[in-house]
């Protein structure tokens, strides 16, 4: 068992660590604030390659592992969720369930421009009346020749007024044996005629996030958006579910990690009854729960990318990551709060955004109740993996490190 | 164009430096390139864009250095030199400048030097004058902008009282200021190419150099004193108050 990252990693942590810290660190607070994303955001993670991180060189990726999508989101999340969050829904929820269920025209097609950052990606699963309860969903597609004609309503998506692409899941049959067979999923452009989207505000964090909904009125699909066969679109969705938890626990370890600095830095330098508060009892035990977690948080998300890497389903260990991260970080981002007294309480430090932007993270993507219930199945064994028809590909280092297919 | 960039392994600016037993300790923050450096990397690889031709890194270090090195090959160097010796432990400025200058001497035909303005560990910035000056180069320091036409370079040295314009023929030995523009950050597809490098090392012996002895000795090294800073909040019901107060304290301080 090999605990080092190697070099590219080490390399790839540090470049993610600098981008964030120069260019997204000084302003975030403003844009946070102003409840407005950061313009160049995309478009700069775009042409730094980050965007496309994971995926072969001959799908317009970089070539880089599962690992490093999990590095650079730590990395993205220490600084702002509003980072990790473009992350969780363009790679995790659509380009890598376009890579690992997409037939090799679509990854053509679709993969290319959003692996290079051209075209922006989300999901959306979330309906106004459901949530965890996929099976629920009331959007529908119905055939019309080769075509497929979708109408319903999302909710809650991120980068839903930014995404060119989304991935939709929707009803194909609505009497089908099992109300988990009757879903198919589709890649739509949200450029498409019949499409109207917009955004919400008000939220309590990722401020500096685009949230939004999206409505489809009659909207012309061609059978190939379709993405994996129809009636798939359950295993589909969880496989998407599957890639962007990932995303979600490792960057929510990053935001343990920027409480557990903020909270260290503060209280070597604030003094009370005569001494740095660093050295009270008290402190120093919330600071080792920051430490603690955040070490467990990222051997779990580092277990998840080794999984990814050797073609491993990592349902269960996702799972444990998403759930054990997100609750971790919005605890550290509580003490840290606390730690920091009443300036936690003002958003001249950061903590306080670190308790928002924590906060949303134990609810979407599977609420911890919902992870909850997976892995319950899992330990009374009333659930288990089953191949897939389309497992995530394994990474493969020489694979993906050609430009064209052939040779 | 044969361009090179001598670089250095420094500790991380954000790691706390301290004397312990009469030595200098970092903790154990990482090694990182010294920013600066980054800054000659960035001119050095723009230089290539512009004129084509190859970014040699060079720096002096043992094994660790190749992380600094490794770092320049992923912002896009084409290859690199380590001089690992371990007659140059606790070299001083002099010493570095002789290693590198007998270093771009062998690689040969080298037109451009490039070097940050000066290493944020030993802060002393000599290395890039001194190894001009053993090539027998200009040296071109504080490096804000670069234009070179043919064999001639023209150099914005950006300087206390503003900006001075220089030029020189190439050969030429640069080093360069945060005025420069922004150091890329390494691609992904560099970054994999770095990991995988296979950097040469060479020993003083390959650049037929004795060992070079110390011209500056570091007798003793302590701790700066620690400053007590007290802090006092002044209030007042307006702004024009309040400034009134600050004056008249910084004036009975004697600040003024």
């Amino acid at each position: 068992m090999d605990f080092d990252l190697s070099p590219e990693h080490r390399m790839t942590q540090k470049m993610v660590r600098d981008f964030a810290a120069k260019e997204v660190a000084p302003v975030i607070k403003e844009f946070d604030r102003r409840q407005e994303p950061i313009p160049w955001m995309l478009p700069r993670m775009g042409a730094l390659g980050i965007l496309g991180i994971c995926f072969p060189l001959r799908y317009g990726g970089q070539g880089m592992d599962y690992l490093s999508l999990g590095l650079a989101c730590e990395e993205l999340e220490a600084v702002d969720s509003a980072l990790r969050v473009a992350m969780s829904v363009h790679v995790g929820l659509c380009a890598a369930t376009v890579f690992q269920w997409g037939t090799e025209e679509q990854k053509r097609e679709f993969l290319v421009p959003l692996a290079r950052g051209e075209k922006y990606g989300c999901g959306a699963f979330t309906e106004p009346g459901m949530g965890s309860d996929v099976a629920a969903m009331q959007s529908h597609a119905r055939r019309d020749g080769s075509d497929y004609i979708l109408n319903g309503e999302k909710m809650w998506i991120s980068l839903a007024g930014l995404a060119d692409f989304a991935l939709v899941t929707a009803r194909t049959d609505p009497h089908p044996g099992r109300q988990v067979d009757g879903l198919s999923s589709f890649l739509v452009d949200l450029h498409s005629p019949g499409v109207t989207r917009g955004d919400l505000h008000g939220k309590l964090g990722v401020r500096a996030g685009s949230t939004g909904w999206l409505h489809f009125q009659d909207v012309r699909l061609p059978k190939r958006n379709l993405i994996g066969e129809e009636g798939e679109g359950f295993k589909v969705t969880m496989s998407a579910f599957d890639n962007g938890r990932y995303t979600v626990g490792s960057g929510a370890t990053g935001l343990i990690r920027a409480c557990l600095e903020a909270s260290v830095r503060y209280a070597a330098a604030r003094p009370a009854f005569g001494k740095p508060i660093a050295e009270r009892q008290l402190i120093q035990e919330k600071i080792a729960r920051m430490a603690q977690d955040y070490e467990i948080a990222r051997l779990l998300y580092w277990q998840v990318g080794w999984l990814k890497n050797q073609g491993k389903r990592s349902t269960l260990q996702t799972s444990y990551c998403k759930k054990f991260a997100t609750e971790a970080s919005f605890e550290a981002a509580n003490q840290a709060l606390q730690i920091h007294g009443a300036y936690g309480f003002s958003d001249e430090y950061d903590v306080e955004r670190y308790l928002r932007n924590a906060r949303g993270a134990v609810i979407y993507e599977g609420s911890s109740e919902i992870q909850a219930l997976i892995q319950a199945g899992y330990a009374l064994g009333e659930r288990r993996d089953k191949p897939l028809r389309c497992e995530l590909p394994a990474y493969d280092a020489a694979a993906w490190h050609k430009e064209s297919q052939a040779g | 164009m044969k361009i090179v960039v001598c670089i250095k392994q420094v500790p991380d600016s954000a790691a706390k430096v301290v004397v312990e037993n009469g030595k200098v300790s970092w903790g154990d923050a990482p090694l990182v390139i010294n920013p600066w450096d980054e800054y000659a990397v960035e001119a050095a690889l723009q230089q290539k864009e512009a004129l084509g031709g190859t970014v040699t890194a060079i720096s002096i270090g043992g094994e660790g250095a190749k992380e600094a090195i490794k770092h320049a090959l992923a912002m896009g160097a084409d290859d690199a030199i380590l001089v690992n010796d371990p007659a140059l432990a606790g070299m001083d400025t002099q010493a570095a400048s002789q290693t590198l200058a007998a270093a771009i001497d062998k690689i040969g035909g080298v037109e451009m030097a490039f070097f940050g303005r000066q290493a944020i560990d030993g802060d002393a910035g000599l290395v890039p004058s001194q190894s001009a000056r053993l090539l027998g180069w200009p040296a071109l320091t504080l490096a804000a902008v670069i234009k070179v036409d043919g064999g001639n370079v023209r150099v914005e040295r950006a300087i206390e009282e503003g900006r001075q314009i220089v030029a020189a023929k190439l050969p030429a030995v640069f080093s360069l200021v945060k005025d420069f523009g922004e150091p890329r950050y390494p691609s992904f597809m560099g970054i994999r190419k770095a990991a995988r490098a296979e950097i040469p090392s060479w020993t003083l012996a390959d650049l037929a150099l004795a060992a070079p002895a110390p011209v500056i000795a570091w007798p003793e090294l302590m701790n700066p004193p620690s400053r007590e800073v007290t802090c006092e909040i002044i209030g007042g019901g307006s702004p024009e108050e309040i400034a009134g107060r600050l004056a008249d304290k910084i004036l009975a301080e004697k600040v003024l």
